[in-house]
């Protein structure tokens, strides 16, 4: 892959909303090519999305639970873990599935309004599945960083005075 | 009180034209600020860490005067892969308090009062009031848009007299990012060689070059012998604030320095020391990864400034841009001063960097994008009503 379509891709990747004439001037290309590229990227499955990465500790109001959770499974002849993974990834309440090497097999992320509700998840869809032998649930406390982003309030401050040599 | 207790040439020394638009700015809110010369980045963590480590290990005493003997070792290295040229890490090596500290010593070990140094200007504004204090004259030259702010040979040769000791040269440039190229250098040496000068080579933003990489004038035939690297971790590193900076050069004149440098500082920070030591071993990542940025928003800022109509050559190092703002009819001061007031917008004007520095001024991109966007954008209305009247 071309330096420029990887570095349009770091950029991306740390903003998605970062406007096609900014990138432009940045990567010094002009603004069609710019559009070009992300949508040759597209196709190419490359860039899968653009989502928004919310700290919702600072929504006011808002309610939610989080959960790691690892899964034993049997493996089936053949299709080894892709089809278990695919039917676990399919619940709305699951927001990401890992194949995982070491002491369990998949590790999958969950996430609900309440404890109760994981909980349930786990209990009523995740373990009753027919190859899943066992669950782990680890609910998680805080969030300190996340997809490489920060969560702490005061990470961006600049320290630097305002003028120097 | 009618007696005046300072020496003559402190009082003689004018204050920086940078601390005025520091004291101007910082009084106003909301302010974006074009005016730092250093990195937005933190130290990589490494650094930090390996640090941290060194505390913790006890090192928390003074090192060799010369700085510890590995670090020392480990810029030899750097220098010889980098620029190959070889320095013996025993005694043509120095390990100072910052860049500042190296200027100030290599000025101190080779002028004698009445020596003349030559600068190019513009340039950073800590050589001629240290070329003062050594008792030496500063003589600067000025180096014009016409040529992207180089020096020419020519323009050096006329400014020699028979008391000329040495040149101070800086590429990549602070205030105007220009790059001497290895045959510009070339040119430079010939003349330097034939009136027998020393150079002072401050390399500071020798890993921050974003077309080409960047020759050292040491390593051009019989140039080593008469010239001092002068070289630190702040601005490639981010480390302005751990206070590190080197030294190299031909052994008399190092020693002289470490002389200096025992009597006056004993040795530099040894918890810095460690942290540099980590920085040129594992730190090349960061590096790679903080150019990246800087030359993307390098790209950025040049194409910004000139569609709203400020002339701006496209800088080869460095992270600043030196525009002009001449098209407005105003000096770069009251640019500066009414851009600050009208549109919270800080930069630094040109003259401040000597009088060759008039009409332009300078703009740091090390800020965020969305710094950069923001302040581009509250330039463009700045410069665009202005120019209505
Ligand atoms: C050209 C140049 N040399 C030297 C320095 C001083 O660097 P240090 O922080 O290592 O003393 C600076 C800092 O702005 C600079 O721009």
């Amino acid at each position: 892959m071309e330096q420029k379509e990887i570095e349009l891709l770091k950029l991306l990747e740390k903003n998605g909303r970062m406007d096609n004439d900014t990138i432009s001037k940045m990567l010094d290309v002009a603004p069609v090519e710019v559009e070009e590229m992300i949508k040759q990227l597209e196709k190419e499955h490359a860039i899968l999305g653009y989502s928004t990465l919310v700290d919702w500790s600072n929504v006011y109001e808002y309610e939610g639970v989080a959960a790691l959770i690892d899964v034993k499974v049997t493996p089936v002849r053949g299709v080894g873990f892709d089809k278990i993974a695919s039917r676990i990834y399919r619940f709305p309440e699951v927001k990401a599935v890992y194949l995982m090497s070491g002491a369990y097999d998949l590790s999958v992320s969950v996430e609900g309004k309440t404890m109760m509700e994981v909980s349930r998840f786990v209990s009523d869809k995740l373990s009753t599945l027919d190859t899943v032998l066992s669950t782990t649930t680890h609910f998680i406390l805080k969030k300190y960083k996340h997809d490489g982003i920060i969560f702490d309030e005061g990470d961006d401050d600049d320290k630097r005075i305002m003028v120097t040599p | 009180m009618s007696k005046s207790y300072l020496a003559n040439h402190v009082k003689e020394l004018q204050p920086s034209g940078i601390r005025k638009f520091f004291d101007l700015a910082s009084q106003m809110d909301n302010v974006i600020s074009l005016g730092v010369g250093e990195p937005d980045f933190v130290t990589p963590w490494n650094v930090i860490e390996a640090s941290y480590h060194s505390l913790e290990q006890g090192y928390t005493a003074y090192t060799a005067n010369a700085g510890l003997i590995e670090l020392r070792e480990e810029i030899s290295k750097y220098l010889r892969d980098t620029f190959s040229i070889s320095y013996n890490p025993e005694d043509q090596i120095l390990v100072t308090v910052g860049a500042s500290q190296a200027i100030d010593l290599a000025l101190r070990a080779i002028v004698n009062p009445g020596d003349e140094v030559i600068v190019v200007e513009p340039c950073f504004v800590s050589y001629s009031p240290a070329i003062s204090l050594t008792g030496g004259v500063p003589v600067s030259v000025s180096a014009t848009a016409d040529n992207e702010f180089k020096i020419t040979p020519e323009q050096i040769e006329t400014a020699i007299t028979p008391r000329t000791k040495a040149i101070v040269l800086c590429s990549p440039n602070n205030p105007t990012g220009s790059v001497l190229s290895r045959e510009e250098l070339y040119g430079i040496a010939q003349v330097v060689r034939k009136n027998d000068l020393i150079v002072l080579s401050d390399e500071i933003y020798a890993e921050l070059a974003y077309d080409e990489a960047v020759t050292s004038i040491a390593s051009v035939d019989g140039m080593k012998e008469r010239t001092i690297v002068i070289s630190g971790f702040s601005k490639s590193f981010a480390m302005t604030g751990w206070r590190l900076g080197y030294a190299a050069g031909p052994t008399a004149i190092m020693q002289a320095m470490t002389k200096i440098h025992q009597y006056t500082m004993m040795c530099a920070p040894t918890m810095a020391q460690h942290g540099a030591l980590e920085a040129l071993r594992h730190g090349n990542e960061s590096v790679r990864e903080m150019k990246t940025s800087y030359r993307q928003r390098r790209n950025f800022v040049v194409k910004a400034l000139n569609e709203m109509g400020l002339s701006c050559h496209l800088p080869g190092g460095a992270f600043y841009v030196f525009p002009s703002i001449k098209e407005t009819g105003y000096s770069s001061e009251e640019f500066a001063q009414k851009l600050l007031e009208e549109e919270r917008v800080a930069v630094v004007p040109g003259q401040v960097f000597g009088e060759s520095g008039e009409g332009y001024i300078r703009c740091s991109y090390a800020t965020s994008i969305k710094q950069l966007d923001e302040s581009m954008k509250r330039m463009r209305r700045f410069v665009k009503h202005n120019s209505e009247i």
